[in-house]
């Protein structure tokens, strides 16, 4: 990755001063493990997404939801509000050869997020995923339904708080309890 | 007298009407939403969708339902099911589509008819029972899934692996890239009626899961690839079994050349059908053979290299037509930049231990454990307590015969992932179907679905 020059949108990014976190296009980058990280919640998101489609970054590899209600405790930059829900993209440019993973913080009172399917035609199943999975709402988006699970399944399996041995095999038909 | 039902007869059958039994099919059966629905139904976005246009508009422009030059008036289609049950569709893959005659116009695949949760499942398993979990996901590239895994566990606790543990990977890794394509050579020849190379695939995927089982002990689901190395060596022989398979190969590969690429009859199957461009398939992110086709000269083996895939020779396969002839070339072409890898790491394959003596990790050897009480104790905790990377989340990508296979986990400092995910190429792969499948007969759409090559276990996991 080092060989690719510059990180993308590197005009942008600021160099840390005095403890700040380095900024690209107004969110914190973080730098973990080798992975850049932009850090984001709802409201910045979709203008975020947009300057880093300018950027460069063709293709969105990946969408996927994390529900953070029993964590005990994740390392945020300043700036960003811990929310419980996390909706996770994993950009790509093959130009470049760069990836970029971005962290949306999205509340659990309203899971709704602008979809990106305007972007990348190709997040509209993952999102469709993340909505099955974690209840998360991407507006605008083309067909949010469920993709995985049966359609009139009953909660959203990966939450934290889904109780798993409640209904050992919900088929249709099986009566309520 | 009146006849009188003696007692145990069971009531005669209420009749219903045609009305009644469609309505309780359909309750038995719909997925509603999640269906192909017809044309008044769906929204605008959706239907340019499922149109296969997926090309940002230009700014300004709004869709409106004029802008869609269907051929076609509402009641001149219909709407065609294919699946969940059909042996072209590669498992339990539902196809809908609308059709005019032979020709399809809007495609929708619903998928979920194999999900078994095994995301939540790993959320239960200990890190060092996870690769149990993920091998069952593509069940045709069991080592792959297992390294991606590994890989993302491994890049969470910051384990060190030997240069053997990662050679053998990259070998199993290849093999099985070559079995995998094998039965999608196979596969594909079932699909587009050549039943003599479906016979011949299987019957070479089986040299390889033979030295699979010699390996691991098992032909599928290996559980080979463990977090800090492989869980044994290599068998005494090894190479003469991979010198041997490598041989065997290259040299039916030449008689697949004979009896498939020089087939005009096969040829014409495929040759233009489901074409592709470039911009479609990158927006869609797609990856694997599938975008190579196209001639986006993406490989995660060489652009990001894991493993030790930067030590080896070997040459990225792209197309030029992004057709179903094209992707067919490149799977051929792959698994003989396989072969080659494979020889060149049977030749390179470095001595050592095949796994990290990391002691957060992996378990101490078997013959410690017989002199050593600490081994023992240590033995005991790990498999009962399990590791604990410290917390934060990882994502690596990886190249599997498919595309870009990625496993991406959250951890809490705890033992088991917090959250896993796997990004699955056939999942991602399969929404180019509505832009393959456009205005083609049906027997291109079979033709297409066989060329993504998705995997229903990778696409449901």
């Amino acid at each position: 990755m080092s060989e690719a020059g510059e990180p993308l949108g590197g005009e942008q990014a600021q160099e840390p001063q005095g403890g700040d976190p380095a900024l690209l296009h107004g969110c914190p980058v973080t730098e973990d493990r080798g992975h850049r990280t932009v850090h984001t919640d709802v409201e910045r998101y979709l203008a975020l997404m947009e300057a880093l489609y300018q950027d460069g970054f063709e293709a969105c590899m990946s969408v996927a939801g994390v529900d953070y209600l029993t964590h005990p405790g994740r390392s945020l930059p300043e700036g960003v509000q811990a929310e419980r829900f996390e909706v996770v993209v994993e950009l790509l440019s093959f130009s470049r050869k760069q990836r970029l993973r971005v962290r949306c913080q999205v509340p659990a009172a309203n899971p709704e997020l602008p979809s990106l399917f305007d972007l990348w035609p190709g997040s509209e199943a993952h999102e469709r995923e993340a909505y099955d999975m974690f209840g998360i709402r991407f507006s605008d988006h083309p067909d949010l339904t469920r993709i995985l699970m049966p359609e009139d399944w009953e909660g959203y399996p990966l939450r934290k708080d889904y109780v798993t041995a409640r209904v050992p095999v919900q088929f249709k038909e099986t009566p309520k309890p | 007298m009146t006849s009188v039902p003696a007692p145990g007869t069971p009531p005669a059958p209420v009749r219903q009407s045609r009305q009644q039994l469609v309505e309780l099919l359909k309750a038995k059966t719909s997925e509603g939403a999640q269906e192909l629905l017809a044309r008044h139904e769906t929204s605008i976005k959706e239907l340019r969708a499922e149109l296969g246009g997926v090309l940002r508009l230009p700014e300004g422009v709004a869709l409106d339902s004029g802008d869609f030059n269907y051929e076609a008036p509402d009641d001149e289609t219909m709407i065609l099911n294919l699946g969940p049950n059909h042996p072209s569709t590669h498992g339990v893959l539902r196809v809908m589509a609308e059709i005019r005659g032979e020709q399809v116009l809007r495609t929708k695949p619903v998928v979920g008819y194999l999900h078994t949760g095994m995301e939540k499942t790993g959320e239960e398993l200990m890190y060092h029972q996870g690769s149990t979990n993920v091998t069952r996901m593509d069940y045709l590239s069991p080592f792959f899934n297992e390294t991606a895994y590994c890989l993302s566990v491994e890049c969470l606790a910051g384990i060190e692996v030997p240069p053997r543990a990662t050679w053998i990977r990259m070998l199993m890794c290849e093999l099985n890239r070559i079995a995998s394509h094998l039965l999608w050579l196979a596969t594909n020849g079932a699909d587009l009626g050549a039943l003599n190379m479906m016979v011949y695939g299987w019957r070479d995927r089986e040299l390889l899961l033979a030295f699979f089982e010699k390996v691991t002990g098992l032909r599928m689901n290996h559980n080979y690839v463990r977090p800090g190395g492989v869980a044994a060596d290599l068998p005494d022989g090894w190479r003469d079994d991979v010198a041997a398979i490598c041989d065997t190969v290259e040299r039916r590969m030449d008689e697949y050349d004979r009896l498939l690429t020089g087939q005009p009859v096969f040829q014409e199957r495929m040759d233009g059908v489901g074409a592709l461009d470039a911009a479609t398939a990158v927006s869609l992110g797609l990856s694997g053979p599938l975008l190579r086709s196209t001639g986006v000269a993406y490989d995660v083996r060489r652009d990001f290299p894991y493993l030790a895939y930067d030590e080896v020779d070997f040459d990225v396969m792209v197309g030029t037509n992004g057709d179903c002839w094209d992707r067919f070339a490149i799977r051929m072409a792959e698994i003989r930049e396989s072969v080659k890898i494979v020889r060149q790491v049977a030749k390179a394959m470095p001595r050592g231990d095949y796994r990290a003596q990391d002691k957060k990790a992996t378990p101490p050897p078997r013959n410690r454990i017989d002199e050593s009480m600490e081994a023992l104790i240590l033995h005991f905790k790990l498999f009962t307590e399990g590791p604990r990377p410290p917390a934060g989340d990882a994502y690596v990508p990886t190249e599997s015969p498919r595309g870009e296979l990625g496993c991406y986990i959250v951890s809490d400092g705890s033992s088991r992932p917090y959250r896993l995910h796997m990004r699955t190429p056939s999942f991602a792969n399969l929404q180019a179907l509505a832009p393959m499948a456009r205005g083609g007969f049906i027997p291109d759409l079979i033709a297409c679905i066989s060329s993504i090559d998705p995997v229903l276990g990778d696409v449901d996991r």
